[in-house]
């Protein structure tokens, strides 16, 4: 854009910088408060509660050291793993291939399968009778209860469907001349050239599933299939002393701050991947997908 | 069957053009026989996931018993839909959802325009990419997370907010249990956590507007405020329709993740959305029938707004939503 460095616009530009910096901090601001609630130690936090900065060598990882050891985090954290490793590559394995067969143009009945999955983006009856189906299949306390539900995400379809549109029709028919059938030319032609939209939409399936507490509460009753969220959950919701904290009288750390921890631990393969994520939707792959 | 074949009859003629064309279309779908194999799994996945609940939904008209499963539980008609339309309850939970969804959009849409414009303004590039960075990962931080970090925030005993009100010797207010706070904390919560996501798509839009009218604007030398009003707002204008519309037809969908996490019983009154309801009725109180009837009314209207919604966007927005 044209630059004018007429003393408006000077003004107007600091007026923009000052209004941005408002925002950062308004965001900024609980993020650092969980930071420094979940690094106070005991006596600090015991004294003079939680301070708004604390001396760098007042900061201490005894929440977090209270919080891994605890009889039920390993568990979890690998639950959650699992969940969010599985339910991906569930999802992926679904959505690819309806995808590019949907991205052929003169498939007959290409409309009926594209209104058989539009439907349901459209029009969906609600919790219980999906809840009803998945306990009548007998799929309690199993991580497919989790999983197979949400696999296939219409609007990410949509949105692959496109990229595979994008992509030159001749690449198909060098490709099927040469003899390749179509599982050759997905698997050899059409995936190398994908990348950037499988890994984007992988990772937005691997946040959804990390994410996911409702379903689990739901679905999971036994304690050893527990994912973190859930755990994290049944830690913030405990006022007091119970069985989930194991805090008492001489423990090292307090309450708050082992929340806290909690809140950090759960973030960080969210923090950790978000480099990643944020590298494509800059670049406006996801925007303008749903366009019939 | 054997077909006797008059080369006069009309019927014949057009008998065999269907054979040739029937047989053509059989020739395209042999050699594309591959793609069905491929989307085989996922059309499978979809009647089983997708159209086995829909076929579950029957029961919203009719009297399920678990034991006599999902068809041979007696026929009742709208005797649910009635229930729910005419009991006390109906009007706080239209009027719960309906108030979250409306305060979040007509909240939080005109701050990310704000933010989205900012951004687009700014000359100093490091700190606009810092700033998107920061905005947009509350997105991506579930409900239970974001629950935590508003109990760091918000809570009576060490919460940021009720430190401050503290040292200026007000009585600390408990936000996430008290009826007068509890919706604010809905809304706002919302708009810190989704605010900055929703400004991609005003600065895609941004920067799909043509150069040339910033550059002719700035030889008629327009103050930065014109330049905003009179070709950013206008250049943006059918985004910010299309996205209100597509948020109206999802109008009945308050939040539920959010709800579930931040509610308790103190808050049901102020709180309680469609969904929760659902959930409640139907998971913990077995009240399967009424809680799918509800779950189904809820759906049908959606569909029947979000249809609305498309045909307005494609007579206004020359673009339809799907």
């Amino acid at each position: 854009m044209l630059r004018v460095r007429t003393r408006d616009a000077i003004a107007f530009q600091i007026g923009v910088a000052i209004f941005l910096s408002i925002i950062l901090f308004i965001i900024l601001i609980p993020l650092w408060r969980v930071i420094v609630t979940a690094f106070v130690p005991l006596d600090t936090y015991t004294r003079e509660g939680i301070p708004f900065f604390l001396a760098p060598w007042d900061w201490t990882v005894e929440a977090f050291r209270q919080l891994i050891t605890h009889s039920l985090f390993p568990r979890a954290l690998l639950n959650s793993f699992i969940i969010t490793g599985l339910g991906t590559i569930i999802s992926l394995l679904l959505t690819i291939p309806m995808a590019y067969g949907l991205s052929v143009k003169n498939l007959p009945g290409r409309n009926f399968f594209m209104i058989l999955i539009l439907f349901t983006y459209l029009f969906s009856p609600g919790l219980i009778p999906v809840y009803l189906l998945i306990t009548r299949m007998g799929l309690t306390d199993n991580f497919l209860a989790i999983i197979l539900p949400p696999a296939v995400s219409v609007y990410n379809t949509l949105v692959m469907m496109r990229f595979f549109e994008g992509l030159p029709d001749e690449l198909r028919e060098a490709a099927a001349l040469d003899g390749a059938n179509e599982f050759q030319i997905l698997w050899n032609v059409m995936l190398p050239l994908s990348k950037p939209i499988i890994l984007t939409i992988g990772l937005f399936y691997a946040v959804y599933f990390w994410n996911e507490f409702f379903t689990p509460i739901l679905y999971l009753n036994d304690h050893d299939l527990m994912p973190l969220p859930v755990l994290l959950r049944n830690i913030l919701i405990s006022a007091s002393f119970n069985e989930y904290v194991e805090y008492d009288a001489f423990s090292s750390s307090a309450l708050e701050s082992l929340k806290a921890a909690g809140v950090l631990i759960t973030m960080l393969p969210m923090l950790a991947i978000y480099p990643w994520i944020q590298r494509y939707f800059t670049k406006g792959t996801l925007v303008g997908g749903v366009k019939e | 069957m054997t077909i006797d074949y008059h080369p006069n009859s009309n019927f014949n003629k057009r008998l065999v053009t269907f054979k040739i064309r029937s047989s053509k279309l059989l020739n395209i779908m042999w050699r594309q026989r591959w793609i069905y194999l491929l989307i085989l799994p996922t059309v499978i996945y979809f009647l089983v996931f997708k159209y086995g609940p829909l076929w579950n939904a029957q029961i919203a008209f009719r009297d399920f018993k678990p034991l006599l499963g999902v068809f041979d539980s007696p026929w009742v008609g709208f005797k649910h839909f009635e229930a729910f339309v005419t009991s006390f309850y109906f009007n706080q939970l239209i009027g719960n959802t309906l108030i979250f969804s409306v305060a979040k959009l007509i909240l939080g849409m005109p701050l990310a325009i704000l933010c989205a414009i900012a951004l687009h303004e700014t000359w100093l590039k490091r700190f606009r990419t810092f700033v998107q960075t920061t905005i947009y990962l509350p997105h991506f931080l579930s409900w239970v997370i974001m629950f935590g970090v508003l109990l760091v925030v918000l809570s009576p005993g060490n919460g940021l907010v009720n430190d401050v009100i503290k040292r200026f010797g007000g009585e600390p207010i408990p936000f996430l249990t008290s009826p007068a706070h509890f919706r604010w904390v809905v809304i706002l919560s919302d708009i810190w956590k989704e605010t900055g996501w929703s400004t991609i798509l005003y600065l895609a839009a941004l920067l799909g507007i043509s150069p040339e009218l910033y550059e002719a604007a700035a030889v008629d030398s327009a103050t930065p405020i014109q330049r905003i009003w009179y070709i950013s707002l206008p250049g943006i204008l059918p985004v910010i329709m299309l996205i209100t519309l597509l948020r109206m037809g999802h109008i009945l969908e308050a939040g539920f993740n959010q709800i579930f996490v931040l509610y308790s019983v103190p808050v049901y009154s102020v709180g309680d959305i469609i969904d929760t309801w659902v959930y409640r009725q139907g998971v913990l109180q077995f009240q399967f029938s009424l809680a799918t009837a509800v779950g189904f009314f809820k759906g049908v209207i959606g569909l029947v707004l979000i249809l609305i919604a498309n045909k307005i966007a494609k007579r206004v927005a020359q673009q339809g939503l799907f």
